[in-house]
């Protein structure tokens, strides 16, 4: 039950693409569902859950970013703009035809979607910095679209607010019904991602990621199949924010500005680039860095500066963490949190020996 | 003269001021990616920090004004040196998504840093020239930029001879083109990446003086470093007189699109328009007026 392999002893190719390798994996995998599905919410303060919330939105929108990024290699400065045009698209829904939230969620998806994948249509031209540039640019140009065009946004500045989602006809109002909400989309995102990356479609993605033009030789259709990566991550882009804009109650483009891509690219780096276990441990690294550090600051930094100097002293020192950690994991490991939890993993493997 | 013209030369005029302003920013990003093909993210944050730094020195230690800024030039100098040294030089080879996001970081970095140290308000420095604008006709223009506009000519004719003529200019230009080839002639690469980023200090320096007295210092002031892009984009990533050509189109076009258009749409055309305009330079000519024309297209 809790033995570990001693070697590659695999001999289907099931095996070699079997989701649980050994029956650990499925006991680790089933223990942690237990946990989040029937522990945590009933243990843990109301308080407590809308920070688990924050991450699961988060993670879902960081497995989307991690699919093009880390998985396609094409860069994308513009997540936050999706986020914002898949929030857009379903309040819209929800306020002007009363559409129940499924269908605002699929609609703010496929619009995130559609609009990502126009977005990406310059990375079949140009790559690396170009690219950066271009969606730098679709993100700068979706924002002040959204914010200027009254019937999308309802005028400079505005907010549209969104009535709760029900679900069979029980309404999520409270932190605690939203965490089910939110989970099952994250169960369902992360399943989604580790399906995707077996198919011939995520095959496709990591040779175009690897070496494009070696791709295409073996007959890769590298315009469909970035074009795809577009599509996908902006659709998971925008069913983030759809699920934000539920979670806020209401759509507003402050939520989705250039420093959200940031926080996202910031995730996937932090985390580990082409790996779904990475996604997870970044979106909560990034979403739980400016939260610790209020804790931290509003416990101890009294201590030291005055009440005024601390409330100055929180939102800078989370740039600067939040920065300074982009530069050091970049450096110094390039492969994130996910390298590292899988090198602890490793020694504890066949500890007390060395090998 | 018809005052619809009045109002159209105007916002010419204000546009190729603004625009050699832009192009004094744009000319530290081209610095750095000429020698060393990295992209700097965080240029607007330069301006930003040297902007803090003059103005400190200005009201809390009162130095004088000549004092001031040659401690902005020092400190952004030792800063452009130490970049290079602690986190870009570790970068060198990896992909460069990787150096994108090391920079996007050291932005975040900055801008956490400026208002931590030096306070979150906004900062007037006010430089020795009088407030008020010369009139002339139907034109009205304040002295900072036309003071923004001789200092951006004149380092951007600085740095033209500095790459045509002078030894290191033309070392520098060596490593630009292939740094193998620029080490087997004895060239010390690393000196000279350094070097840039030590010149894009200076000029970033003198960005914050100009652009610090136009719109006062705080950490607003990174922001102009998001038109850094469309000026490079359209001029050519590499090129000096695209820095240029790239800054007066930029300049000129939000000026005229925000004077026409904003009435309308209610404000903010002037941040919209650039990028309009560098999505169409990307379609058509990625590598600008007057870029290199190496562009890997797949």
């Amino acid at each position: 039950m809790i033995h570990r392999e001693c070697g590659v002893l695999k001999t289907t190719y099931e095996a070699d693409m079997a989701l649980y390798p050994l029956p650990i994996a499925r006991w680790t995998v089933a223990a942690i569902v237990v946990l989040m599905f029937g522990v945590v919410p009933f243990v843990l303060h109301e308080y407590y859950l809308s920070i688990i919330n924050l991450v699961a939105i988060a993670v879902i929108g960081a497995l989307g970013l991690n699919i093009l990024v880390g998985y396609t290699g094409q860069i994308s400065v513009g997540h936050g703009a999706f986020m914002s045009v898949g929030a857009y698209t379903a309040a819209n829904f929800a306020v002007r035809l009363e559409s129940p939230w499924p269908v605002n969620l699929l609609a703010g998806g496929l619009m995130a979607a559609l609009v990502g994948a126009i977005v990406g249509i310059p990375s079949l031209r140009i790559k690396g910095l170009y690219l950066a540039i271009a969606t730098l640019a679709g993100q700068l140009i979706i924002e002040w679209t959204i914010n200027h065009v009254t019937f999308i946004s309802g005028g400079v500045q505005a907010s549209i607010e969104v009535p709760r989602p029900e679900v069979f006809g029980f309404r999520i109002a409270s932190q605690g019904e939203m965490y089910f909400f939110l989970l099952g989309f994250v169960v369902l995102a992360i399943v989604g991602a580790m399906n995707l990356i077996r198919t011939r479609v995520g095959r496709a993605f990591i040779a175009i990621r690897d070496h494009d033009i070696a791709a295409e030789i073996i007959g890769i259709n590298i315009f469909r199949y970035k074009l795809l990566a577009f599509a996908i991550s902006s659709f998971y882009a925008g069913v983030t924010g759809v699920l934000y804009t539920y979670y806020l109650g209401v759509a507003n483009y402050e939520q989705f500005q250039i420093n959200v891509s940031i926080d996202y690219l910031a995730m996937i780096i932090i985390g580990g680039l082409g790996s779904v276990l990475g996604s997870v441990f970044g979106a909560i690294f990034v979403t739980m860095l400016p939260i610790v550090i209020r804790w931290v600051m509003e416990a101890f930094g009294g201590l030291f500066f005055s009440e005024q100097a601390v409330l100055n002293i929180i939102p800078n020192l989370r740039l600067i963490l939040f920065g300074g950690l982009i530069i050091l994991f970049l450096v110094v490991e390039p492969e994130g949190l996910n390298r590292l939890w899988r090198n602890i993993r490793s020694y504890f493997r066949v500890w007390p020996f060395a090998y | 003269m018809s005052d619809e013209f009045g109002f159209f030369l105007l916002l010419m005029s204000n546009g190729i001021l603004i625009g050699l302003m832009y192009s004094l920013i744009a000319l530290g990003f081209v610095l750095v990616y000429k020698a060393t093909e990295a992209i700097n993210f965080a240029q607007g944050e330069f301006v930003m920090i040297a902007g803090f730094v003059v103005v400190a020195s200005l009201l809390a230690y009162r130095a004088p004004l000549w004092l001031a800024i040659v401690l902005g030039l020092a400190a952004m100098v030792a800063f452009g040196f130490g970049l290079e040294r602690v986190v870009l030089r570790k970068l060198i080879g990896r992909p460069i998504i990787a150096v994108v996001m090391a920079t996007i970081g050291l932005a975040a970095v900055l801008r956490g840093i400026g208002p931590l140290t030096w306070g979150a308000e906004t900062k007037n420095l006010a430089l020795p020239i009088s407030d008020e604008p010369f009139v002339l006709g139907p034109l009205f223009i304040p002295p900072i930029q036309i003071l923004g506009a001789a200092v951006s000519l004149a380092f951007l004719a600085a740095f033209g001879w500095f790459f045509l003529k002078s030894r290191k200019g033309i070392a520098m230009r060596a490593v630009a083109d292939s740094q193998q080839v620029a080490m087997a002639m004895g060239i010390n690469v690393q000196r000279y990446f350094a070097l840039a980023w030590a010149m894009t200090g200076i000029v970033s320096a003198l960005g914050g003086v100009v652009w610090g007295s136009l719109l006062g210092v705080d950490v607003h002031l990174a922001l102009v470093g998001f038109k850094v892009f469309p000026v490079v984009i359209l001029g050519g990533l590499d090129s000096i007189p695209g820095a240029i050509v790239g800054g007066l189109i930029v300049g000129l076009v939000e000026n005229v699109a925000a004077g026409y258009v904003d009435p309308y749409v209610g404000g903010g055309t002037k941040d919209f328009a650039p990028y309009v305009l560098m999505i169409l330079a990307l379609m058509i000519r990625p590598y600008g007026i007057f870029g290199k024309r190496i562009i890997e297209r797949v």
